[in-house]
């Protein structure tokens, strides 16, 4: 089967944590423990949204030791593809859902001299998880991080509380700026520097990082993204004979599980390329989304992130 | 602090050994399931991984890590190796986290398969483990090494047949960043630390240009935690030694100069490596299990299907796998020895002994 190992849950807590966001925390329904796992690790949830299947990843945030529950923390997103106002509308205490095993796209460097994690809103999940396994270590961290106001800073307290100085809280309408570039300049050698947040803040902490010449390997991104829509586009599965259409909220890869094709997957994000299929036939563009190929790749048109990536034109075939 | 051990031999765990007088051999039922492994006639490189999930009943693949009847002899003779050259055990800083995953991986497994041989008592993170084999009873706190004789990973591999290597995952490739190596076919972990995927694998010819390495890189990291997978890789040695290491060599090196066709079905043994592959929980760490198994030619060949193909196979092979593998000198000898059991009759595909 796709997807890899699976653990069976419940639905153990239902907690709104704000306006937009909501915290789930699932337990064994075997009632034994779940795996530990590493800090900045993800698990695939799979929804049964009234006949369609979604799959979604989100971060974990709990303790990696407390193999007791896994704890994820989903933000509304009301023009999204539903995966999110799934949650948050259907998904109650007690309720049975299967989740993947724990994978890790955004892994801690353990080499690390110091941790240095610069969120921003959601993005804070992965950096929750970070911090209890560095704490229990003693490893050396330091968060700072950016939300629209304290309404919206999720966990900001709490972490505050359990980290005092070594966390720092940035409120975009309070006019507090993140001070990234001073913040870059004065790290002591061996930091390794990590982010996750929205798109436009990976970009910029990508080029202030690269402008004040700190190693690629030594700056961490946590690039998986949604899927998001487009318009629907038609598609020919070689392998299987079968021809698909994509609708506007579907991906690639949904399509073509819900005709009923076991295709590779892990991440669904665009990250972690096992999804990637060979591009038989284009006559028309391809638009990559994804993380994995690189922009050769991508120029070439041979090969598709059936996860995240559409198509516009008039044929695509792909090797599934 | 040292390991306490009282080796307890039985009539299943034989008290033998891998040096010096060579007593090592396999029982009947050790030979029935020793893991031949070749499923044809010929043999040629390939990414020949599968699932690591419970095999057929009483094979190697049975259980996550297999105990044989070799078990208490090997922990004795790799105590032997450690105590002569301690860098046969290595662990860089930052993977002390990876050497608590695979103890508790290893210590689960063993009590929940073996419960006659293992168990594992757990309140919190106070934990006991009892090896009865090896006669240790062994409180402790998970996490906390200063409550074991060693590192984590060097306490549960004294205990654990086979090598083990632990690699990072970092800028898209793994490091070889600790192990357990003192059964191992010429290679050297002091030698390999701390180098990656490729610059470990730099020796091994034909394979590259195949792109074998480049596919295998990108299969091992997309290995997901609670799905493990297997493959095998094999060679010859002469000699039942657990140990043929470069840092050992001017010990062993000269026996393949010994070999005649009197001596050759006890002395010439095809050495199999069952290796397995775990994402490890909490360090996202790679273990990797390298269990050598040696089987005698003289052992081998009372499966007739077996002595046809281990033939054919050592006839036929590539000179560079042969010259890799350390067995080119001896190859036609080999050859010629392996004749008499094949009387050209087909064999059955797969490399179970009696299919």
């Amino acid at each position: 089967m796709s997807g890899g190992a699976k653990l069976d849950v419940r639905v153990a807590e239902v907690v709104k944590v704000n306006d937009l966001i909501t915290r789930f925390r699932f337990v064994a329904r075997d009632g034994g423990l779940l795996p530990a796992f590493s800090g900045g690790a993800h698990t695939v949830v799979e929804m049964d949204d009234h006949g369609t299947r979604r799959l979604n990843p989100y971060s974990l945030m709990s303790d990696p030791e407390d193999r007791t529950g896994y704890e994820i923390s989903v933000r509304r997103d009301d023009a999204g593809r539903g995966g999110s106002l799934f949650m948050h509308r259907h998904v109650r205490p007690d309720m049975d859902m299967v989740l993947s095993h724990p994978v890790n796209l955004f892994p801690l460097d353990n080499r690390a001299r110091k941790h240095l994690f610069i969120a921003g809103g959601i993005g804070i999940t992965p950096f929750i998880a970070m911090m209890h396994q560095l704490a229990r270590f003693g490893g050396r961290f330091e968060l700072h991080y950016a939300a629209r106001n304290p309404a919206l800073c999720a966990y900001g307290d709490r972490l505050k509380a359990a980290h005092g100085d070594r966390v720092h809280l940035y409120h975009d309408e309070l006019g507090e700026v993140l001070p990234l570039a001073a913040l870059l300049a004065r790290q002591p050698l061996g930091t390794h520097l990590y982010c996750c947040g929205p798109k436009g803040m990976l970009n910029w902490v990508r080029g202030t990082a690269a402008a004040a010449g700190w190693p690629d390997h030594a700056v961490h991104f946590e690039e998986f993204t949604a899927p998001g829509t487009g318009a629907p586009f038609t598609v020919d599965l070689a392998s299987s004979g079968k021809t698909i259409t994509v609708g506007a909220t579907q991906s690639l890869l949904e399509a073509m599980e819900a005709a009923g094709v076991d295709a590779p997957y892990l991440c669904r994000g665009g990250a972690c390329g096992q999804c990637e299929t060979d591009v038989i036939r284009c006559d028309g563009k391809i638009d990559h989304r994804d993380h994995w190929l690189s922009p050769e790749d991508m120029a070439a048109g041979r090969k598709i992130m059936p996860c995240v990536s559409r198509f516009e034109g008039r044929a695509l075939v792909i090797d599934r | 602090m040292s390991l306490d051990v009282a080796y307890a031999f039985d009539e299943f765990f034989r008290d033998e050994t891998f040096v010096d007088d060579f007593t090592y051999r396999n029982s009947p039922a050790g030979i029935r399931r020793f893991p031949f492994p070749f499923d044809r006639d010929d043999y040629m490189y390939s990414v020949n991984m599968e699932p690591h999930v419970p095999g057929r009943k009483g094979s190697v693949f049975e259980k996550t890590f297999d105990v044989d009847e070799h078990y208490v002899s090997e922990m004795r003779d790799r105590a032997r190796v450690l105590a002569k050259d301690p860098l046969r055990c290595q662990s860089l800083p930052h993977m002390t986290l990876a050497g608590w995953d695979l103890l508790e991986l290893i210590m689960e497994s063993k009590a929940r398969e073996y419960p006659q041989w293992f168990s594992l008592e757990k309140n919190g993170n106070r934990w006991r483990w009892i090896n009865r084999p090896l006669g240790i009873d062994q409180s402790f706190t998970f996490l906390d090494e200063t409550t074991l004789p060693y590192g984590p990973m060097e306490y549960i591999t004294r205990q654990t047949q086979g090598d083990f290597t632990l690699q990072d995952e970092r800028e898209g490739t793994l490091w070889v960043d600790a192990g357990m190596v003192t059964t191992q076919a010429d290679w050297s972990l002091d030698f390999d630390i701390g180098m990656n995927f490729h610059e470990w694998h730099a020796p091994v010819p034909l394979a590259h240009e195949k792109g074998i390495f480049d596919r295998a890189l990108k299969f091992l990291l997309k290995l997901q935690h609670g799905a493990p997978v297997r493959r095998f890789n094999w060679t010859m040695t002469v000699n039942p030694l657990l140990d043929t290491a470069p840092e050992t060599y001017p010990e062993w090196g000269y026996m393949r100069t010994t070999l005649n066709q009197e001596n050759m079905g006890h002395m010439m043994h095809l050495r199999v490596e069952l290796q397995a592959l775990f994402r490890l929980p909490r360090s996202n760490a790679i273990a990797f299990s390298i269990r050598a198994y040696l089987g005698k030619f003289e052992e081998l060949v009372t499966v007739p299907k077996w002595g046809r193909r281990l033939h054919r196979v050592v006839r036929d092979i590539h000179p560079d796998l042969a010259a890799y593998k350390g067995f080119l000198r001896n190859r036609d000898a080999m050859a010629e020895w392996l004749s008499r059991y094949d009387d050209g009759a087909p064999t059955s595909p797969g490399w179970w002994p009696e299919d």
